[in-house]
């Protein structure tokens, strides 16, 4: 069955170095002393925790759950105890920490009983719910929630699903021994997918640098007796962007401003495709992802790794060698240097690569553009990278925009070809971040003003509504008064002193009788009311709160009883 | 002559009705500048460039009352962004500048005297006499506003941290070290 396949514009071919990490199995990676499981381990939003510190969690059991539509919850990766809920470094390229469940494992790695179902039988928007509750995300290393894009759009029916075994940045494997060793669960996970899209047709893409993992699909779908299409597309980086796969495979070129299901394709990772089987025909969510360990260790390799094992343990297992410098997470091309191995291995760690300064020599000092249009030829989107750069760099950020700097997708291509060693990513990384944080700015700014405005039209308000009573007031004052006065003491209308508002006030002698009387009312209400307050939200307070109470209330007695002069505010703020 | 005399009046009267027509029809109430050169201010209504807010300082800058380099939360990227709005010379800030701050308050000092929810422009503290209050950190400006009105000191300014949500790439810069 020979196939028409399509090409992309631009890419490179860098040397792969995929040939160290696939001549042994995927291991499994021993338990570590100590899991740090961060909560926000995919796009969306960040899941609130659900067990509390010394809590004893079985393998699976949720600890985090979903927040929000695009979010995904997060698992025990094995059972133990709920040592802390605290911030601690995230696998970021900042070095900045993150809200983290510590699990001490007791060693036993105990399932939370697990429960199959069967997805066919269940309503699709029942299976996505269940996709969410397992924590299943797009583990090619974009971690978008999977369940939000399993709805095929409206209008067009989904023609196309492809799975995306290409894998084609430099040095990763996972995938590759993924399919080597498990392709019938990822060719299971296909089908489920395509039952949720309703998809007409299933493509496999998987680049040609990977024989032995298209035989194992092939001999999978064939054994299972699934019609999906298992197609190897030429190695050419970045064929497993999943715009580009898109591309070769079906010839659809997704717009920028479009989904991909609007032009009937959807597109997934075969790693995503493998734990989303096993959510729901094992029960099982994802506690756990393989990850390539590779580069400068003894034993380079692929491992299946719980989540939230520190780096640290993970490298252990290869062994770097002594002139290890630094480590890479993700590819040479798309990757970025972890500043600190005690960072956990997350949803998105799909491989650590131990680097020598011979690996990645530093780069040569950054040249002037030439406008030679090399980044132009090479950039897989066809964006223009020279006139992205020359905006980013005068930090003309607005005109960035104007040459889609959004639709970069920070590949690489073109650094890597640039001979002028600019690092043009990073420009890019520079300027999208600044645009971010002005748009975040700008939005707070907008709220802050309707406050103010909102604030000031009810001071506004209020003073009306003020000024209004105390006219009615004054209006009643000068009907009543005027009566009182004319028939008590007719004759000493000059005395009676007219107030700045012309009303007439009654003589300073009844007037003071009067004012006593209403004090002396006013202070015989406030004592009743006084002995009349229960203390209140004390029924909650533990014994510990209820002995601190009766300390601070005891204080307050002797001050209050002992020298009422010196109980002044300041210090009874010290005491308290 | 005459005829070139009728011609020309008729033509002025004309177009001075027609002008005169637009002048009406296409009013524009308030000044068109002041709106850009309040969305150019950070709204933080702190009053540090005296004036009662930011509305009314971007009013004085439109009409030419204020210098441009008042605003200290705005800071110099501010300046130069309505320097280059208004065609003028940035100058430097009247003000060392800041990093963003949000405002704390200490609820164990607090006393309830909600002379800080008075004083707060954008109603970003909640509480009510005689009960703790508190900032409600994402609405807060920064402005400071508060900080004085407390009898009791117990309200701090805190540079906002760097954090994953708020964290930046940063701008490349040349390891001179290395090229050298």
């Amino acid at each position: 069955m020979l196939r028409n396949l399509f090409k992309f514009k631009g890419g490179v071919k860098p040397q792969t170095h995929k040939a160290p990490s696939v001549r042994m199995p995927i291991g499994e990676a021993p338990l570590p002393e100590r899991l740090y499981v961060p909560l926000h381990q995919s796009i969306g939003g960040i899941p609130d925790p659900v067990v509390k510190v010394g809590d004893t969690v079985l393998k699976g059991q949720r600890i985090g759950a979903a927040d929000s539509w695009v979010s995904s919850a997060v698992h025990a990766p094995t059972s133990g105890l709920v040592q802390d809920i605290a911030e601690h470094v995230a696998a970021h390229p900042s070095g900045l920490t993150t809200l983290s469940v510590v699990i001490e494992p007791d060693g036993r790695d105990e399932w939370l009983p697990r429960e199959p179902v069967d997805y066919r039988a269940l309503a699709p928007e029942r299976v996505r719910e269940m996709l969410r509750d397992a924590g299943v995300v797009g583990l090619g290393g974009a971690v978008f929630p999977s369940h939000a894009k399993l709805t095929a759009a409206k209008t067009v029916p989904v023609e196309h699903l492809v799975i995306n075994g290409a894998e084609c940045e430099p040095f990763m494997t996972c995938d590759d021994m993924l399919m080597r060793e498990r392709a019938e669960d990822i060719v299971r996970g296909g089908a489920i997918f395509r039952h949720l899209l309703q998809a007409r047709q299933v493509l496999i893409g998987i680049e040609d640098n990977k024989p032995e993992a298209v035989a194992a699909m092939k001999a999978a779908v064939a054994a299972l007796g699934e019609d999906h299409e298992v197609i190897a597309v030429p190695t050419r980086y970045p064929a497993g962007g999943a715009k580009q796969l898109i591309r070769v495979l079906t010839g659809k070129e997704v717009p920028a401003s479009k989904r991909s299901t609007e032009l009937g394709v959807q597109c997934f990772n075969v790693a995503t495709a493998y734990t989303a089987y096993r959510a729901l025909a094992h029960g099982e969510p994802v506690v756990s992802r393989i990850v390539t360990l590779t580069g400068n260790v003894e034993e380079p390799r692929n491992w299946e790794v719980r989540l939230g094992t520190p780096m640290r343990d993970l490298v252990a297992l290869g062994r770097a060698k002594a002139d290890t410098a630094r480590f890479l997470m993700g590819g040479p091309m798309m990757g970025f240097e972890i500043p600190d191995l005690a960072a956990p291995v997350v949803k998105a760690t799909n491989c650590l690569i131990a680097g020598t300064p011979a690996m990645f020599p530093a780069p040569p000092p950054e040249m002037p553009c030439i406008r030679c249009g090399s980044c132009a030829e090479a950039c897989p989107h066809e964006l223009q990278p020279f006139e992205m750069y020359w905006f980013a760099r005068a930090r003309n950020f607005g005109k960035t925009q104007e040459y889609n700097i959004f639709d970069c997708i920070e590949c690489g291509c073109c650094g890597y070809v640039c001979p002028s060693h600019i690092p043009l990513v990073q420009y890019f990384r520079f300027a999208k971040s600044e645009i971010w944080a002005r748009e975040r700015e700008k939005q707070a700014a907008d709220a802050a003003k309707a406050r103010f405005e909102w604030r000031n039209a009810r001071e506004e308000r209020e003073q009306a509504e003020k000024a209004e009573r105390l006219a009615k007031a004054a209006a009643a004052r000068a009907a009543k008064p005027a009566v009182t006065v004319s028939a008590a003491v007719p004759d000493s209308a000059a005395a009676s002193v007219p107030s700045a508002d012309g009303v007439a006030l009654p003589p300073s002698t009844d007037a003071d009788a009067a004012k006593r009387a209403t004090i002396a009312a006013a202070m015989e209400r406030a004592r009743a009311q006084r002995e009349a307050v229960q203390p209140k939200n004390t029924e909650p307070a533990t014994a510990g709160q209820r002995r601190e109470i009766a300390a601070v209330e005891a204080r307050r007695a002797a001050v209050v009883a002992g020298t009422p002069e010196q109980a002044d505010a300041p210090k009874r703020v010290e005491d308290a | 002559m005459i005829i070139a005399l009728a011609v020309m009046a008729l033509g002025a009267v004309v177009l001075g009705a027609a002008l005169g027509y637009a002048s009406i029809k296409f009013r524009v109430e308030g000044n068109p500048l002041v709106e850009k050169v309040e969305a150019i201010l950070p709204q933080t209504q702190c009053g540090q460039c005296g004036y009662p807010g930011c509305k009314p300082y971007a009013e004085a800058i439109a009409s030419g009352e204020a210098e441009i380099n008042l605003c200290p939360p705005g800071g110099m990227d501010g300046v130069r962004k309505l320097a280059d709005l208004l065609g003028r010379d940035a100058k430097p800030l009247d003000a060392e500048e800041k990093p963003k701050q949000v405002a704390i308050i200490d609820e164990q000092t607090c006393i309830g005297c909600t002379l800080c929810i008075q004083a707060c422009p954008v109603d970003a503290i909640v509480g009510a006499a005689k009960q703790m209050h508190t900032i409600v950190e994402p609405l807060c400006t920064g402005c400071e506003l508060c900080i004085k009105p407390c009898p009791v000191e117990c309200i701090v300014m805190q540079p906002i941290a760097e954090n994953l949500d708020n964290w930046k790439w940063k701008y490349p810069v040349i390891d001179i070290k290395r090229a050298a």
